[in-house]
This record gives C-alpha cells, structure tokens and sequence, in this order.
C-alpha cells in the first residue's frame, strides 16, 4: 500500500492526472485552467504535461463550456470541466438541466455523456458574492445528473477517477474550503465505490450525517461531544445523488437519533430529503425526529456574516443537545 | 463589412428563370455540376416533404398528434443544405428541419413520434440509416453548441482538416431567426471561431418567431452578425434551392478542407403557422403571406424544369409518389401504440442506478395490484 499525505487540492491534481493518463479521450475544459493551474490550482502543470488540446483554456462563457462538452462527448471524448465558483454554474444551468441530465434519455440508449462538472463550493474562504455558495441540491433534483462530494483528500484522489469513468453526467462538488487540508491518500486501491455513503466515526448515542466540508466540522462536533460523554457516528454521505442509504438507515437504527448538518439553505435541501428517507424508513427506530442544521433560507451573507450563516461544533451540539433531551 | 457589402446569392428568379446574380458568380461552377438527375431528386424531395408536412399538419388536426411545426415554404433551403452535405457530415437539426431529416434517411414516422407523445428523441444518430443525424433540439440554439463541439472534436481527432475531401467531415447546424437572439448562439460561434471548428451554422431566417417579427431580433442581416466572430458568412436566396445547395456546398468544403466555421443566412419564409398551436392571422398580413407564395420554391424549381424540358410526366411522377409517402405516413402513424410503461425509468442513466430500479420494481408491483394486472 503506497500512502501519501497530501492536501486535497494536490490529491485532486493527482487524481485528474491519473485519469488523463490511464484515458487519452479525457479532456479538461474551462476557464483559466491551463497556463495558471486553475484558480484553486487543482488543474496545475496538466496543460504543460499533456498540451492544449487537452487542457482547454476556454472562452469565458460556462453554457458554451457545458454545450461544447457535450458535443465532444458525442465525438468520444471524456470532457472534465471545471466551473471556476459555485456561483458561476448558473449560466450554464440551462445547458446541464435541459440537454446534458436528458439527453441519454432522449436518445433512448444510444448516447452516454461521460462528462465530469466540477464545482468548488461553499462558504468558510471570506469571499465576494457568488463565491460560497451550496447549489447541490438544484443538481440533485434533476434525473440523469449524479451527484458527489468528497471530503477528505484520498476521496478527492479516488472520487474524482470513479466520475470520470462513469458514463453518466456526474457533478462533482469540491468542498474549497478543504482544498488545504491534508491527509493520506492510499494510491494504490480506492476504498469504496463512488456512490456509497461511510461511517468515518463510530459512536453509540446519535448520528451526525452531512457532506463535503461538513464532515469536518461534524468530527470536531464528535470530539467534543465525546468530552462532555456523548457518543456520536459520524457518516459522510459522500454521493448525493443516488444516495446510499444502508450506512445511513444502519446507523439511525443503531443510534435512534439522526442531526443532518450542511452549508446549504435548509428548504428542499439534501438535508431535507435524507431526513425525510430516514424517516419514512426507519421510523420505529427513532428516539427523536431527525433535526437539520443548515445555512439560513438566505441569500448567502457578506463574508463578515459567514461565520453566524454557516452551521458550526456549537450549532451541530446545540442540535445534538435538542435530541438527546427527546 | 456593412450590410450593404453583405453577399445575397441568387440563381432563380422567383418565376424560374436561370439568372445567376453577381453574387453568385462565384458558385457557378458548383452549380453547373450538379447532374440532370440531381436537379430532378431535388425537386422530387421538396414535393414530397410538403406532401408529408400537409398530411402531418392534417393528423394534428384530427386529434392524432399534440403539435406539428409545419416546414412549408422552407423547402428549398433544407433540401438545397442537405443534399450539400456529404455522407460523412453529420446535422444537427432544430425542429423543422422535415425535409433535412428524410433526406438523411431519417423516416418522417421517427418524427411523428416526438409529437404524438410517443418519444422524445424518434431515431438513432448512431445507426448508420439515419445519416448522421442528431435528433432534434426544442430548447431554441442549444444544438449550435452540440454542432460546435462535435465539431472541435473532429478537429482535435483529426477527422477534418486533412486534405482528403473523402475523408473530412464537417457540421451543419439549423436554427432560425428567433434562435439566433439567444446566448447559446453567440457562445457556439466564440468557440467555433476560437477553435476554427468546422461547422457551418445554417439560419433558416423565416421571418417570424411564432408572433415576433425578425425586426425584433436583428436590426442588420444575420450574415453580418457572423461575419462579427470572424466566420466568413454568406446571405442566399432560401426560396431557391440551386443557390442555397451552391452556398452550403461551399461552406462545407471549405470547413471540412479545415478553414474554420462558416455561417449562412437562408431568407425564407415560413407560409404555414409557427405550429399547429399558432393562429398567424393575429400577426401577419394576407398580403405579406400571398407576396411569398409568389416565391414558393417548389413552383420555382417546376419553372426552373419545365423551361429545361422536363416532360409532363415528370412532375406526374413525382406528385404520385408524394402522395404515396404521405399515405404511407398516415397509415403508419395510426399504426403507432403507446410506449411501455417501461420506458419512464429506461435510459435515464447509462450505469445501473439505484434510484431508477426501486421506482421501477415499485411501478411494477403497484400495476400488477390492480385486479387483471395492469391498471
């Protein structure tokens, strides 16, 4: 086992390289991802190492980037697009609901469009408008996308080669407020498929599920809860769409408690609907409904705001409080 | 180049007469090699594409279909383009393009299906009968970026561009004068343009977006708007079609021999209603319609024909034949069942999906409750 200890952005990086090496048909497309390496430097010396036709500074225009993809695609081509901010997807919102989530549909089978939309999101950089935002759910809503977000750099590393080499759409939400966060990244097996969800800490008395960046913050919530003696499991969902529900239903039945914590908005969130499937699912398991903790059903705050929108270890144990007294 | 130095290539005068204008000098010698034979196939496709188009219109109007977009008066620019292209290119049509598809070998019942709820795609691109022909786009202009990126990828595959007129493929893509006012439009060219992609973006103005007239989206020819990204861009007469084959030959050699994008603007002019939803009384004058049925490009071509000493029973034939596919076109029609319940969840993704198989066992088991088993 060949494990390296990388930040995620550096895991990404090698993920894509893995990719483009092991596939000549895949190609990177967007917007000053070549010669700078991406803003983000996820995309760094790929331009340099595999050449311009296949790391595309694109014109600045994200529908352009998302329809020519799609014709590529029709060519044979792999197409990994990066959208430079969570923000800035919407432009090309038309393009990925209407054409791109429908057209292995409409063609009945005899299309697939292995494309990979690649989106760092959410909030916790200090950044302008448009820069912090958590659009998941409008991707997960719509049939014939597929929806992940990894949280930790050996996901990043595996996730990102997994979306690739699905031939379904897959929008891949990157967690930017984790791009420097390190960890080990084992480089020779992926541990789990793309689309399941994990228990990353086991408890006893209550289960914390959320993704992306989330996750995170939901280990530092367990750490601290374990010091006041509560137990929590901690499961990230990884995949939002299919989700997987086993490790999810396993743990609510196990635990009783479930509290769902996301940077999103709350109303029709991802939150909202695996609290709603658990529900449905596991209901005589249940000690106490299952409580979300979300950003507020607002626009995202000025960055001087984000730290009382976005939910943090006291919201979540504030959350884990309001079970456990149930 | 101001819209006065915008080309308008003509060949026939609206009552037939060969009249090469100077603009079309040019394209001549495309124009006199094209054989006896295939002046007569383009005659015989322009007939009988109206002949199947006013059956369709008459299916909808007696409950067989939810909606048809009626291709009259816009033949000669469809069939002219299409019978340009060559076996190796491939089409992306908008949703009128009638005559373009049956061209291709796309049977008219395929189209039939997107409107009697049936399907929403009707053909295989991929199957070698239907020419290269990617299924039709309802969302306005979004297929001129599918062209354009099919098209950078023949570029980059080195399937264009080479020099061997046998070998490279190019695009063509339709869309109207209502399409090209949205974004996705100006996006296809910046990157045809940029990527020097060989497509040819064929706008088939016809001079109304349902109830907007083209005032309202251009206030200079759309050839000029083309010409802007940099794509060489050509104006022709749509209502003939020696010029708009001669055209759209041209262009299409030209993007394959790896010359970059190229754009046409066809003036036409749409005699039948948007849709079969459409009332085009509320908008539009009998004058304006009458003024263009003056210039119909089948009577056109029969005059352009006749004058070359085609014989009586020529156009007998020809008329025979059409009424015959658009027979054909009713009895098929009225032979077409509903879809499997099946096909709600099929296709929807290409890999296994979780949330696909638990719909469909529960759509199963629901069916199956009711007494006697499907509901």
């Amino acid at each position: 086992m060949t494990l390296e200890t990388m930040p995620f952005v550096k895991a990404m990086n090698a993920g894509l390289r893995q990719a483009m090496t092991d596939d000549a048909k895949v190609l990177l497309m967007g917007e000053d991802i070549g010669k700078l390496g991406g803003v983000f430097r996820v995309t760094e010396h790929l331009q340099r190492d595999f050449g311009e036709k296949r790391v595309l500074d694109t014109p600045l225009a994200e529908s352009g980037i998302v329809g020519t993809a799609i014709g590529l695609a029709m060519t044979g081509f792999r197409p990994v697009i990066e959208i430079q901010f969570d923000g800035f997807v919407f432009p090309a919102f038309d393009q990925i609901t209407t054409q791109l989530a429908k057209l292995t549909n409409r063609h009945e089978g005899a299309l697939s469009l292995p494309i990979v939309i690649r989106i760092p999101y959410g909030g916790h950089i200090g950044a302008v408008e448009h820069h912090q935002e958590s659009p998941e759910a409008y991707f997960a809503h719509t049939p014939g996308l597929r929806v992940v977000s990894p949280s930790t750099p050996n996901d990043a590393y595996w996730m990102i080669q997994e979306a690739i080499a699905s031939n379904d759409p897959v929008i891949f939400m990157e967690p930017k407020s984790r791009y420097w966060q390190k960890g080990e990244v084992d480089l020779d097996h992926s541990a789990v498929p793309l689309h399941t969800s994990r228990v990353v800490r086991t408890g006893t008395d209550i289960t914390l599920v959320g993704h992306g960046a989330m996750v995170t913050t939901l280990l530092q919530a367990a750490a601290l809860a374990e010091s006041e003696g509560t137990s929590c499991e901690v499961v990230d969902v990884r995949s939002l769409s299919p989700v997987d529900y086993g490790p999810i239903l396993d743990s609510a039945r196990k635990t009783g408690r479930m509290v769902y914590a996301q940077e999103a908005p709350a109303h029709v969130s991802i939150g909202s609907e695996i609290a709603a499937t658990v529900m449905e699912r596991a209901f005589y398991a249940l000690e106490a409904p299952v409580l979300r903790v979300s950003g507020y059903d607002a626009p995202f705050p000025p960055a001087k705001l984000e730290g009382v929108f976005l939910p943090d270890a006291d919201r979540i144990l504030d959350a884990v409080d309001r079970s456990m007294a149930y | 180049m101001t819209s006065s130095e915008t080309e308008f290539v003509r060949v026939l005068e609206a009552d037939g007469r060969f009249a090469p204008n100077a603009a079309a000098e040019q394209y001549l010698p495309l124009i006199e090699a094209i054989s006896e034979a295939e002046l007569e196939q383009f005659y015989r496709d322009m007939v009988a594409i109206r002949a199947i188009d006013d059956q369709a219109t008459n299916l909808q109007r007696q409950g067989q279909l939810a909606l048809w977009p009626p291709s009259r008066g816009q033949e000669a620019a469809q069939v002219g383009s299409a019978r340009a292209a060559r076996a190796q290119d491939t089409l992306f049509p908008s949703y009128r393009e009638h005559a373009v598809t049956r061209i291709r070998g796309v049977d008219p019942v395929d189209i039939i299906k997107l409107m009697r709820g049936i399907s929403h795609g009707g053909w295989d691109p991929t199957d070698p009968a239907n020419g290269n022909t990617r299924l039709y786009t309802l969302v306005l202009g979004s297929q001129t970026l599918h062209a354009t990126g099919y098209a950078m990828g023949l570029a980059f595959d080195g399937r264009s561009g080479t020099g061997d007129p046998e070998r490279d493929e190019a695009v063509i893509v339709y869309y109207g004068d209502g399409a090209s006012s949205q974004g996705d439009v100006h996006e296809a060219m910046v990157f045809a343009a940029s990527y020097q992609a060989p497509t040819v973006f064929f706008l088939q103005n016809n001079q109304w977006a349902i109830s907007v007239p083209v005032s309202t989206q251009t206030r200079v020819p759309f050839a000029q708007r083309s010409s802007g990204y940099g794509i060489p861009s050509v104006r022709v007469d749509g209502n003939d079609v020696l010029a708009s084959y001669a055209v759209s030959r041209a262009a299409l050699e030209e993007a394959r021999a790896g010359g970059g994008p190229r754009a046409i603007e066809a003036e036409t002019y749409r005699l039948g209603a948007h849709t079969t939803s459409d009332d085009p009384t509320k908008y539009r004058t009998g004058d304006e319609e009458r003024s263009w049925e003056q210039r119909d490009p089948i009577t056109r071509m029969r005059a352009f024909l006749e004058n070359k000493g085609a014989a009586g029973s020529f156009f007998d034939d020809v008329d025979a034949e059409a009424a015959a596919a658009a027979d054909d076109l009713r009895v098929r029609t009225l032979e077409l069942g509903p879809p499997p319940v099946s096909k709600i969840f099929d296709h929807v993704y290409t890999d296994p999906h979780p949330l696909m198989d638990e719909q469909r066992a529960w759509l199963d088991q629901y069916e199956a409750s009711f007494e006697g088993g499907q509901q």
